[in-house]
């Protein structure tokens, strides 16, 4: 009994360190370290409950192979009929109660973190989702329209073939800065998914989601409907470019340029 | 009988706790609606029950000291066979397949289960079999 | 072992003999309420769909063993996704459950004749076969089978895009299982309540029985709702209302509400009767009771309970649900989980363990649920169910559990009771293969989906390109899908066997604590020749140990071997068997 409260102690104690050290130098556990504040902040949540899930599930599977090797039937002897034991049971009745506590606190302060939108973010991008692509609008501060549009070959229509590869639209985004995501759907519900952000949102018919990011790495990330669509599915993809902020303003204006002339690419 | 009653009067205080708390919280009319009816979808039986367990003595199974002998008698009917079964299902089925195909199966499915219906009534009228 | 007089197993009223001159061969088996031919053919039934849903895994692990491959077309495989999911849960893992094993196993646990109403019972599983069948028929329909996911999203499933037969097919094919599910849940209830053996009070019944009835008490709560749903979704796609279209004022939302309302109960209707089938084979295999009894009973109720306050996190992303009380209330859930996995370790604690391929079968259900419960807490955090929501880890995860339930603890529950329904044994080194083969195969499958998952790959998709590096994750896990396919055909060549070369049961193998256990193998008409007294919660362990009855914990300093022995009442043997 006091050798699982203190190993429960450690965990607790592992849990809340790991939190702390945010991973810098962690193991990744198999995830993404997110390239964005919000998506980091959810990766540090992510050490933590993998050290507390590896940690658990190690002692429970510790007991299980423990009872395995060493209650193996050797003769016939009937063992001890013995049912209960109410102190135990309400020990380990507690112990997880205490701990999802401790979860859900972290839970709860890294949910905020990543669902805090700004009142004045930098850009504004409105993403519309449909069958089976995507659109991006961008607008300035006080979400004034910059003119820039990019968007998937096909129109949103019924029965539409996906874009092929050299198609993909590509969001183009201003590292360190705050980008907000104005997120609707123009016909069944999608999955705007960019894993390497650690972050998927619906985008639902009748519904507008918004979001904020800040990239905080220079670089090409993969993005694609994670919600099941219909035929095309699979090939609903995009792609999120992060630039330098000096870097996007040129692209900005250089978009302008070439998407109002008349008959200019999209 | 009392047991059997709590059982079914939790269902119906957990349904009620959460329905309350879930809609000071969240102000969703869909998911409140659900648990208001799961709330009362356990305290119409429990209640039915606790009122019985208060009019009758405790069974032979609620008596943890009962023998064997105590629950001897006719417990109830248990047909061996039955053709009205598989016959109300077809019929079942074909009013289901209606939905999609349209209306014309829905008419042998309704003759089937009004004959299925008549069967049971007249079966179990004649002492449960065949 | 004395047989005991007492209660005439069966007074009901005029059937006797029925047998002799009932009908025979296929209109047997078609007019029977026999709640033991019922059970059977519900677990052949369901058995035949879990192999079909089983081989349609396989070509899609097959599609994805490469990038870009074209095993299938895109088409085909979003059916063949949709329909492996409906089939494993609507049509295999629920009823194998509700339908054949409890059908076949809750009247002998609590000692009574048949199902409380046995007419019922057989239109349950009239109304599921037809179900099925339909469902099946989907893709024999121009359009092919329904497309659109087992959770059918609203408005990808409305006429519009999903258009044709295959939809409304799965729609009636669903409405049928739903009703069967809840006349077959009334049935449970009314049995467990109105026809327990004498001295079988609610706090005596075996485990199995007691997750058999609260899970028929979820079936009620959840199908209802289904059923509503897809009535609802049906109007919409014939009659032009616009529940869920945005177009009418509709809300789409309300659909996963509904649909997820009924689902994650459901989650609970799958795995509660295989938390049931374990908790009777580890203290059998232990030669001790079941520690915490009541605290199983008490987790089994929680359970149940907080499983109808917790739907909205699959909709954690949709941005338009409350956060912080669902995720609390999916982390609840883990306390009453844990308190079952001490139970069953501290029933194997201190005893006596035999690894028979049933116990062999629920070792390893410990063993990989675990896994996929830790990894349920992770996905009940909605920040890390952001990053991996809709991905293979999520995948992972409910195979794990699923798998580990329905499949682990689904076979372990047929080798247990396999001597019971056919008076025959199964091969244990067959079985003993079978197991092993599922067991790595079952870790080569998912371990590599959870990489997957964490690697962003999405769910249901029908291919993916070879830059994405996934290639060799899915090579592993499609391996490991093979050697899946390769266990179930042990099996089946096990069943294979002991009906071509048969080793007869005799009416208590396993040494067995239960009421099922005291009758022969198969039991006979209307069940029982003879009821023993029932002091405990269970009777035949009694019966055949009197020497060794449960003694609480904190008794043991006062109260010696020899005076607990003098204690039991009217034990006439003084030698176990």
């Amino acid at each position: 009994m006091i050798k699982s409260s203190k190993s429960i102690k450690v965990i607790i104690g592992l849990l809340g360190g790991a939190v702390i050290l945010g991973g810098c130098n962690a193991p990744t556990f198999g995830a993404f370290r997110g390239a964005t504040t919000q998506g980091h902040d959810e990766f540090k949540l992510w050490v933590g409950f993998a050290i507390a899930g590896i940690a658990v599930a190690a002692i429970v599977w510790g007991l299980i192979f423990w009872a395995i090797a060493r209650y193996r039937r050797k003769g016939d002897e009937i063992p001890r009929q013995f049912h209960e034991h109410i102190p135990l049971e309400i020990i380990y009745t507690t112990l997880p109660i205490i701990i999802i506590g401790v979860l859900f606190y972290f839970t709860v302060v890294t949910e905020n973190e990543v669902d805090a939108v700004s009142s004045h973010p930098n850009e504004i991008v409105h993403v519309l989702a449909y069958r089976w692509g995507w659109r991006f609008s961008y607008y300035g501060q006080n979400n004034k329209s910059q003119g820039v549009m990019i968007q998937t070959a096909a129109e949103p229509k019924l029965l539409a073939q996906p874009a092929t590869s050299s198609q993909y639209p590509q969001l183009v985004i201003p590292e360190g800065e705050t980008v907000r995501i104005v997120l609707n759907s123009a016909d069944v519900v999608h999955g705007f998914y960019i894993p390497a952000f650690n972050f998927s949102r619906y985008a639902l018919p009748g519904v507008t989601n918004v979001f904020d990011f800040t990239p905080t790495q220079i670089g090409v990330f993969r993005g694609q409907c994670s919600q099941y669509c219909g035929l095309y599915h699979s090939e609903m993809l995009f792609s999120v470019k992060v630039v330098s902020p000096g870097a996007f303003t040129k692209w900005v204006s250089s978009q302008q340029i070439t998407q109002n002339q008349p008959g200019g690419s999209r | 009988m009392k047991d059997e009653g709590r059982l079914l009067l939790v269902i119906a205080v957990f349904g009620a706790i959460i329905a309350t708390v879930y809609w000071f919280t969240g102000y969703e009319d869909g998911g409140t609606v659900m648990l208001v009816g799961t709330s009362l979808l356990g305290l119409m039986p429990a209640s039915y029950y606790l009122w019985w367990s208060r009019q009758m003595k405790p069974r032979p199974e609620d008596d943890p000291n009962a023998s064997p002998a105590e629950g001897s008698g006719v417990i109830g009917a248990f047909p061996h066979s039955s053709i009205w079964p598989f016959v109300f299902g077809l019929g079942a089925a074909m009013v289901g397949l209606a939905l999609v195909f349209g209306v014309w199966t829905a008419i042998f499915g309704i003759v089937l289960g009004i004959t299925a219906v008549l069967g049971i009534i007249s079966e179990s009228r004649r002492g449960g079999n065949i | 072992m004395t047989l005991l007089a007492g209660r005439p197993a069966v007074a009901a009223a005029g059937a006797h003999g029925e047998e002799e001159h009932g009908p025979s061969g296929i209109l047997k088996w078609i007019t029977s309420t026999d709640h033991k031919v019922i059970g059977k053919s519900y677990l052949i039934t369901s058995f035949l769909f879990f192999c079909a849903a089983g081989l349609m895994a396989v070509i899609m692990r097959t599609q994805l063993a490469s990038p870009d491959a074209t095993v299938v077309s895109q088409h085909a495989y979003n059916e063949l996704f949709t329909m492996h999911g409906s089939l494993m849960l609507y049509l295999f893992a629920g009823p194998f459950a509700f339908g054949g094993l409890a059908n076949y196993i809750v009247p002998l646990q609590v000692g009574a004749p048949d199902m409380a109403f046995p007419r019922l019972n057989a239109l349950s599983y009239w109304l599921y076969l037809s179900g099925g069948l339909i469902m099946l028929g989907g893709f024999l329909t121009v359009g092919g089978a329904a497309d659109f996911g087992w959770v059918a999203y609203a408005p990808l499933s409305n006429a519009v895009n999903s258009p044709g037969a295959g939809p409304d097919m799965w729609i009636v094919a669903l409405v049928l299982t739903g009703f069967s599910a809840i006349f077959t849940g009334v049935n449970l209830v009314a049995t467990i309540f109105y026809l327990r053996a004498p001295g079988l009070t609610m706090f005596r019944l075996p485990i199995f029985t007691w997750n058999m009835l609260v899970t028929a008490i979820l079936i009620l709560i959840a199908f209802p709702v289904l059923t509503a749903a897809l009535v609802m979704l049906w109007a919409d796609r014939h009659l032009g209302t616009h529940i869920f279209e945005v177009a009418g004022g509709g809300v789409p939302v309300l659909w996963q509400n509904l649909f997820w309302f009924f689902g994650h109960p459901e989650v609970y209707i799958l795995a509660l009767p295989y938390f049931g089938v374990v908790t009777e084979i580890i203290p059998v295999f232990s030669r001790k009771p079941t520690f915490g009894y009541r605290g199983m009973i008490f987790a089994t109720i929680s359970i149940a309970a907080l499983s109808t306050s917790v739907w909205a996190h699959h909709m954690f992303t949709t941005g338009v649900v409350l956060l912080p009380f669902f995720s609390l209330m999916s982390y609840l859930i883990a306390v009453p989980t844990g308190i079952k996995f001490f139970n069953w370790i501290g029933t194997m604690w201190r005893g006596s363990v035999r690894y028979d391929t049933p116990m062999l079968f629920a070792t390893g259900f410990l063993i990989v649920f675990l896994f996929g419960g830790v990894t349920g807490i992770f996905l009940a955090s909605p920040p890390i169910d952001f990053a991996t929501h809709d991905t293979y880890f999520v995948v992972a995860h409910f195979h794990e559990v699923l798998f580990g339930s329905a499949v682990f603890a689904g076979f372990a529950g047929i080798y247990y009771w396999y001597p019971k329904i056919t008076g025959r044994m199964l091969n244990e080194k067959l079985g003993k293969t079978s197991f092993w083969l599922m067991f790595i195969g079952f870790w080569v499958t998912f371990i590599p989906q959870y990489l997957l998952g964490l690697h962003g790959m999405p769910r249901r998709i029908a291919e993916y390109s070879a830059s994405t590096g996934w290639t060799t994750l899915n090579r592993v896990s499609t391996g490991g899908a093979y050697i899946l396919f390769l266990s179930v055909a042990v099996m089946l060549v096990n069943f294979w066997v002991a009906w071509r070369k048969p080793v007869p049961a005799i009416g208590n193998p396993w040494d067995g604590h239960t009421l099922e256990w005291a009758t022969t193998s198969p039991p006979p008409s209307h069940n029982f020749y003879a009821l023993p007294p029932v002091r405990s919660e269970r009777p035949v362990w009694d019966l055949n140990h009197p020497n060794h009855p449960t003694i609480s914990h904190e008794d043991k300093k006062q109260v010696s071997e020899k005076e607990l022995a003098g204690v039991i009442a009217g034990s006439d043997k003084g030698e176990d068997r």
